[in-house]
């Protein structure tokens, strides 16, 4: 298989906010990022980590203080918003409230001057794949939020653009409204077979619809994956604590073979853990394991690791148990619940732990 | 029992209320009623008549009065609109930064500065300029009740800017709108309420105007107040009740006709 092209292709990107003297600020740190042809990317991170600034970069609305970004063959970081092939879905959602739901989806077709009829059939195209055909005569603003969300889609998707922008598009439904939007944005993506951008803060929505997530911090991408990359091999403490539950040990490397490392914990414990890309680390260093990647048993015989049971959290699909290691270190194991009752462990027996294979992840720095 | 305080419910309210709407009202609804007199005073009734209607409209001076002042009111509201829409794009349109409040007050000079002194001011250059240019038509009114009509279209125009969600005019541009076609498409239409708002009362306060007019006027450019004001230095006839409720009626239609067209188009 030929690896995809690029559709956005973002070099040594970074942007700064002039303040008021001194005030600068860096809302972009050097940002290298490929995007690439029909793929479904997410921007995730914490407010103020940079992900909108990077999406208004690509979208035209800002400029970037250096770098380049680069749409398919085109530089077009210094290009006006009204001259990039790049459609956006604004938070807010931003529709026209003195246009009805069928002239804000023709809107963009409009100013592109194509022909009345080409505009026409391409609306009622548009409205039937955000399945909203009844309400073309409609004011924007005599529609339900979840009926806004698929004009805001339908209006940023009729000009067919190379790349679609979705600003935290979802985060003003109710969450039942959200879940079932999230299955909607997929199949849009899959149909229409454009290149999503979609920005968050949502971890949980960055996994469930993303073909690769970039989570960002500071201005800075720390690491671009698969969801399954990202969550079970995140190579960051900021990547592991932002997405999913970790728990996090202190151990020393004692050996390391092609991408796996043998650590010998702060207990004396040795387990093997997954190494960063490109990294090899030695001496201290923290591994990372998720609390449904370690099974707890009431043996302390022949586990990996052992401690005390501290208290058990029942969450009705799972329990958590919260175990205090024997060097004082805190584990959470998380344990599917069934329809059995099993075997109660109580609270300050003894308990061992049992890390399943290639459960373990050393960190960078 | 604890209760919310409401002002309705202190002594006094009421009874200072109703003064209150005595003192705006009942003046204005005597002279209505006069304006119907058959007698020629405007103090004692003596049935009912449309005769003093009837001798306004026959009277050339008072037509051609209110004509005037119908010319001056379109055209000076028109370029106070235009003058105040622009202004009120620019100052709307940016970060807050020190001067913004000074620029408010320097647009809005007219609520500022005591009119009789604008007036005079303006009796002082624009003499000076007749003299130099011979010209002594209309356009001096025109121009001068365009002046002081900026801020009263500036007011309600910047208020519905502010109001406006400037995403919508990065969203036009997202989708292919040039800067031209965002203002005319988007801009314009959402802002359209408030520059109509702005339009009328403009028109509204040229109209009544008489201090600056009173000034400015060469001879014979009487405008319907100011020919009012010379005739209540004579013989007071219910011919003025007649013009003056013909001129409220008017007033009201305007503001009416604004009211139903802002409400119609949000």
């Amino acid at each position: 298989m030929p690896s995809p092209a690029a559709a956005i292709d973002a070099r040594g990107v970074s942007k700064v906010f002039r303040g008021d003297g001194s005030a600068d600020l860096k809302a972009l740190d050097d940002v290298s990022v490929t995007i690439r042809e029909n793929e479904f990317f997410t921007l995730l991170g914490p407010s103020g980590c940079g992900k909108t600034t990077l999406l208004r970069l690509i979208a035209g609305f800002e400029f970037p203080t250096e770098g380049t970004i680069r749409l398919y063959d085109q530089d077009i970081a210094l290009l006006p918003p009204y001259l990039r092939p790049v459609n956006t879905v604004f938070q807010s959602y931003a529709l026209f409230p003195h246009m009805t739901v069928g002239q804000n989806i023709g809107f963009g077709l409009e100013m592109q001057d194509k022909p009345k009829r080409e505009v026409a059939a391409r609306v009622d195209e548009m409205l039937r794949l955000v399945r909203m055909e009844d309400l073309k005569d409609r004011l924007t603003s005599q529609i339900s939020g979840g009926q806004q969300q698929r004009v805001a889609l339908a209006r940023a998707l009729a000009p067919a653009p190379k790349v679609l922008l979705l600003d935290e598009p979802l985060s003003a439904l109710d969450l039942k409204l959200r879940k079932e939007m999230q299955i909607e944005l997929k199949r849009l993506q899959t149909e229409t077979g454009i290149t999503f951008v979609f920005v968050t803060h949502d971890q949980e929505e960055a996994l469930t619809m993303s073909d690769r997530i970039a989570v960002m911090s500071k201005g800075r991408i720390l690491q671009v994956g698969t969801p399954r990359d990202i969550y079970d091999h995140p190579e960051q403490r900021f990547v592991a604590d932002f997405i999913g539950e970790a728990n996090l040990m202190t151990g020393e490397i004692a050996a390391t073979t092609a991408d796996v490392a043998q650590v010998r914990l702060v207990s004396g414990a040795a387990i093997s853990a997954t190494l960063p890309a490109e990294a090899r680390p030695t001496g201290k260093v923290t591994v990372m394991v998720r609390p449904e990647h370690a099974e707890i048993v009431a043996s302390t015989a022949s586990a990996t690791l052992t401690g005390t049971l501290e208290s058990t959290v029942y969450f009705g699909t799972d329990t958590h148990f919260n175990v205090r290691l024997a060097d004082g270190t805190a584990f959470v194991v998380r344990r599917q619940n069934d329809r059995k009752e099993g075997r109660q462990l109580d609270p300050g027996t003894p308990v061992g732990v049992l890390l399943a294979e290639r459960a373990a992840q050393v960190l960078r720095d | 029992m604890a209760r919310q305080f409401s002002v309705r419910h202190q002594r006094g309210f009421t009874t200072i209320a109703l003064i209150c709407f005595f003192l705006l009202y009942l003046p204005i609804a005597t002279l209505v009623v006069y304006a119907f007199n058959a007698g020629s005073t405007v103090g004692t009734w003596e049935g009912f008549s449309l005769r003093w209607f009837e001798a306004a409209w026959e009277n050339t001076r008072i037509i051609d009065a209110t004509l005037r002042s119908l010319t001056i009111a379109p055209i000076a509201a028109l370029i106070a609109t235009a003058a105040a829409t622009m202004a009120a794009l620019a100052t709307t349109r940016t970060a807050p930064y020190p001067g913004l409040t000074f620029k408010y007050a320097f647009i809005n000079q007219p609520l500022m500065v005591p009119e009789i002194v604008t007036a005079v001011a303006l009796l002082v250059v624009f003499s000076q300029v007749k003299v130099w240019t011979g010209y002594s038509g209309l356009g001096y009114l025109i121009m001068a009740h365009a002046a002081f009509c900026i801020p009263f279209a500036y007011l309600p125009i910047r208020a519905r800017l502010e109001t406006m969600d400037l995403t919508l005019e990065r969203a036009a541009a997202d989708l292919y709108a040039r800067p031209w076609r965002v203002f005319r498409r988007v801009t314009l239409p959402l802002m359209w309420p408030g520059i109509l708002a702005g339009f009328m009362l403009a028109f509204v306060v040229s109209l009544d105007d008489v201090v600056i007019t009173e000034f400015v006027k060469s001879a014979g450019q009487d405008t319907l107040p100011t020919y009012m004001l010379g005739q209540l230095r004579r013989a007071v006839t219910p011919e003025m009740n007649a013009i003056s409720t013909v001129f409220l009626a008017l007033s009201v239609a305007v503001v009416s006709l604004f009211f139903f067209l802002s409400r119609k188009k949000t």
